[in-house]
């Protein structure tokens, strides 16, 4: 993977000594992180690490105490339209799916352009079934998100955030609700969007998916980022004890 | 006109007073009230879900006040307060008048249970559904029109249910603000006339209302089941 060139490219997600606190528990200490255009960051690291809230705080779901987050070079605005227009720009992919329940799987993934995008109705539709079909799911369009499997349902959440043409796409632990049998086929979405130059944010405990798509690891624990290598680096000489001790935890079953 | 008399029997006292149309009277005071209520109380429940805290605060205050005071008092003071001291008229009519004095006092009333009803459904919302309508850049009021409040609605359907029943029973304190051919108002009129048939009258207007609010139970109760939303 070409490293050299992401380094010097435009950053579209900046992450300047950002802080978070959820009471006194201090969840966010002094990250600084880049993530360059067409790069694939995976996040890994134990749970309660502060993994999640760095990926919310992108599209500020979870606003920080201190510091600055820019997207594709403009700081994140505090709440209102600017602010609206910008998480328009950015993908996520929730754990939980969050599909719009009471509305069908086609709708799911024309909400987005028609309502705020002002896409044509039929033009959407057009797009949103191609999308469908690029994640596998197109004989489902009719169907509500409760009558899909939780890989079918995530592959089209996955649609639903491609329809905006995002900038950036985050991946909150995008496999950690799936049954076994249905990571494959979630994580087969993601590699193609990754091998077609999306920009990616994914948390992720698959360290498969780490070392087949990723182009940088970024190990964190209590909040810190601890440790960041390429997948090969990280995974076969993690150079913190703590990198060290989590990788020895989950590579040794 | 009327007989004075205690001696009429009970099929006489249809020809005599009309309840049936005294029950259409509370009907429509009912449809008129709960119609604005649920207009109001959809409003406030916005309000109290907004991200702006001000109007958090006068969604709340609001609820606080209506829901705690007896429906009896803000009647009265409608119709002496706003009406006859301040001079507030809604028709030159007055029968007209007291009607919609008394669809005002209800509404206002009932809109501070429609809106703890719909956000008892906002609360069957998960979280992640206002998140994702956030994550693909909906601002609040769409992302509450399009996403919470279709799923609010279709949980607080049993709520609301109460809610109209309550309604219902509530509109007979009407007669408080002088609309006179409600149902409470016709059967203090039968009553006073014809003594001997006291509890014959009573079960006529308390089966009346059994009658016209069993119905709304079942159907809320059959509707909630059916527009639950499968998670």
């Amino acid at each position: 993977m070409a490293e050299v060139t992401h380094s010097t490219s435009t950053p579209v997600v900046e992450l300047v000594g950002v802080n978070k606190h959820f009471g006194e528990l201090h969840v966010l200490r002094d990250i600084d992180l880049t993530v360059s255009k067409g790069e694939v960051l995976v996040v890994v690291g134990p749970s309660g690490s502060g993994k999640s809230t760095m990926c919310r705080a992108i599209n500020r779901l979870e606003p920080i105490d201190s510091g600055t987050i820019r997207v594709d070079g403009v700081p994140l605005p505090e709440e209102g339209r600017p602010l609206a227009r910008l998480r328009s720009d950015v993908g996520m992919v929730f754990q939980s799916f969050n599909l719009f329940a009471h509305r069908s799987v086609l709708d799911n993934v024309t909400l987005g352009p028609v309502k705020v995008r002002k896409v044509k109705k039929a033009e959407a539709k057009d797009e949103a079934m191609e999308l469908l079909s690029r994640v596998g799911v197109q004989d489902q369009a009719d169907k509500l998100p409760a009558q899909l499997s939780g890989g079918q349902q995530q592959r089209v959440a996955i649609a639903r955030a491609l329809a905006m043409h995002p900038k950036v796409m985050l991946f909150d632990e995008p496999t950690s609700a799936l049954d076994p049998e249905m990571v494959g086929e979630v994580l087969d979405v993601m590699v193609s969007l990754a091998r077609d130059g999306m920009t990616m944010v994914v948390v992720t405990h698959e360290m498969g998916f780490a070392r087949k798509a990723g182009d940088r690891v970024v190990f964190m624990a209590d909040g810190q980022l601890v440790e960041q290598a390429t997948p090969d680096e990280f995974f076969t000489h993690p150079q913190s004890t703590r990198a060290q001790d989590f990788l020895s935890k989950i590579l040794s079953h | 006109m009327r007989t004075l008399g205690s001696d009429s029997g009970f099929g006489e006292l249809f020809k005599q007073y009309d309840v049936l149309g005294a029950f259409w009277v509370n009907i429509q005071l009912t449809l008129w009230s709960a119609l604005f209520a649920l207009v109001i109380g959809t409003v406030l429940a916005l309000f109290r879900i907004s991200p702006v805290g001000s109007l958090r605060w006068a969604g709340t205050a609001y609820v606080t006040v209506f829901r705690n005071t007896p429906l009896t008092i803000i009647m009265v003071f409608l119709t002496l307060g706003v009406w006859a001291q301040l001079h507030v008229t809604l028709s030159d009519d007055l029968q007209k008048n007291f009607f919609r004095l008394a669809i005002v006092g209800l509404s206002v009333y009932t809109a501070s249970f429609v809106c703890e009803a719909i956000r008892s459904g906002v609360n069957t919302v998960p979280v992640g559904q206002a998140e994702a309508a956030r994550a693909i850049g909906l601002t609040f009021l769409p992302a509450a029109r399009i996403v919470i409040l279709p799923q609010a609605f279709r949980g607080s359907v049993a709520p609301l249910g109460s809610t109209l029943i309550a309604l219902t029973k509530n509109s007979t304190v009407a007669s408080v603000v002088g609309v006179s051919t409600e149902t409470s108002s016709l059967m203090k009129n039968m009553l006073e006339f014809n003594s001997s048939l006291l509890v014959a009258i009573f079960l006529t207007f308390a089966i009346g209302y059994v009658i016209l609010v069993i119905p709304v139970g079942f159907a809320t109760t059959a509707l909630s089941r059916r527009l639950a939303v499968q998670r």
